[in-house]
């Protein structure tokens, strides 16, 4: 046990290859009028959130505001990976409509449906 | 294993979430080195936030990771040296008629109980929730300072 333990994850910092990701936990809701997500990266604010959208995919990249505390670690439960998760988006999703808040460490995104794909009564004339 | 916190697997499926926290009460059995810092948690409670513990001389440093909550659903208390955090996440009204794809977030009553090592002065804890993380740092009583001791020789 103890052999594997002794490897100690690098800070971000120091690597060079590739960034090891964290996949932050999320809610998809849908209602009649879009969608709705949120997704919990705490230690993220505004500064660290980088949404990107390309075609039909939206990755949600969380960085850490790092506070480092100073002192001897006496337990670790927290990772200090940033946060990283890709969806797949609707079609119906009009993608210029989409808008993001980000509140004590939870991103909520918005994501509308385009007016035409919404349910529409359709009124029968005599 | 690592020191880092398993991931929960992307599924929406509600008893999941039960298995990863029990396999964290698993690998955290076997996390030795931090034997000195007993701690209670429920085993099969569904939602254990995770902690941070440092000490430096002056100072114990919890740090939880409660996103998306308000101050006052969370309850910070000390008793007899053990540190507990506790509240509830109460499920958004707004919500509650949408058709839900994925449910991975934790919702109800938290808790977790630190047992510091060292007395603290309970009336100097500070508590502080920014970005999601509450940050509490209790200062230790002075007795519990490491202090240098002078060696005489005769």
């Amino acid at each position: 046990m103890k052999a594997i333990m002794q490897a100690e994850p690098k800070p971000a910092s120091e690597r060079t290859e590739y960034q090891e990701f964290v996949v932050p936990v999320v809610n998809i809701f849908e209602t009649g009028d879009g969608y709705a997500l949120e997704a919990e990266m705490p230690g993220v604010n505004k500064d660290g959130l980088e949404i990107k959208l390309e075609g039909n995919e939206i990755t949600v990249i969380g960085r850490r505001a790092t506070d480092p505390v100073n002192g001897e670690l006496l337990l670790r439960e927290r990772s200090a990976a940033d946060y990283r998760r890709v969806f797949e988006l609707d079609p119906a999703i009009d993608t210029n409509k989409i808008s993001a808040k980000m509140e004590q460490g939870m991103l909520t995104l918005t994501l509308p449906k385009s007016e035409r794909v919404k349910p529409r009564k359709i009124t029968v004339s005599d | 294993m690592n020191l880092t916190r398993y991931q929960r697997p992307e599924l929406a499926w509600p008893g999941f979430g039960r298995l990863s926290s029990l396999r964290d009460e698993l690998d955290r059995l076997f996390e030795s080195p931090w034997i000195e810092l007993a701690r209670t948690s429920q085993l099969l409670s569904g939602w254990t936030p995770a902690l941070d513990v440092h000490e430096d001389k002056d100072n114990f440093v919890v740090q939880a990771e409660l996103p998306g909550m308000k101050r006052e659903e969370i309850d910070v208390s000390l008793h007899d040296g053990a540190l507990s955090l506790s509240g509830e996440r109460k499920t958004e009204k707004k919500y509650e008629e949408a058709e839900v794809y994925r449910t991975e977030r934790f919702f109800g009553k938290f808790q977790r109980t630190v047992t510091l090592p060292a007395p603290v002065a309970a009336d100097k804890v500070k508590a502080q929730y920014k970005d999601g993380v509450l940050t509490i740092t209790l200062p230790k009583t002075e007795e519990a300072k490491p202090k240098q001791i002078d060696v005489n020789v005769n």
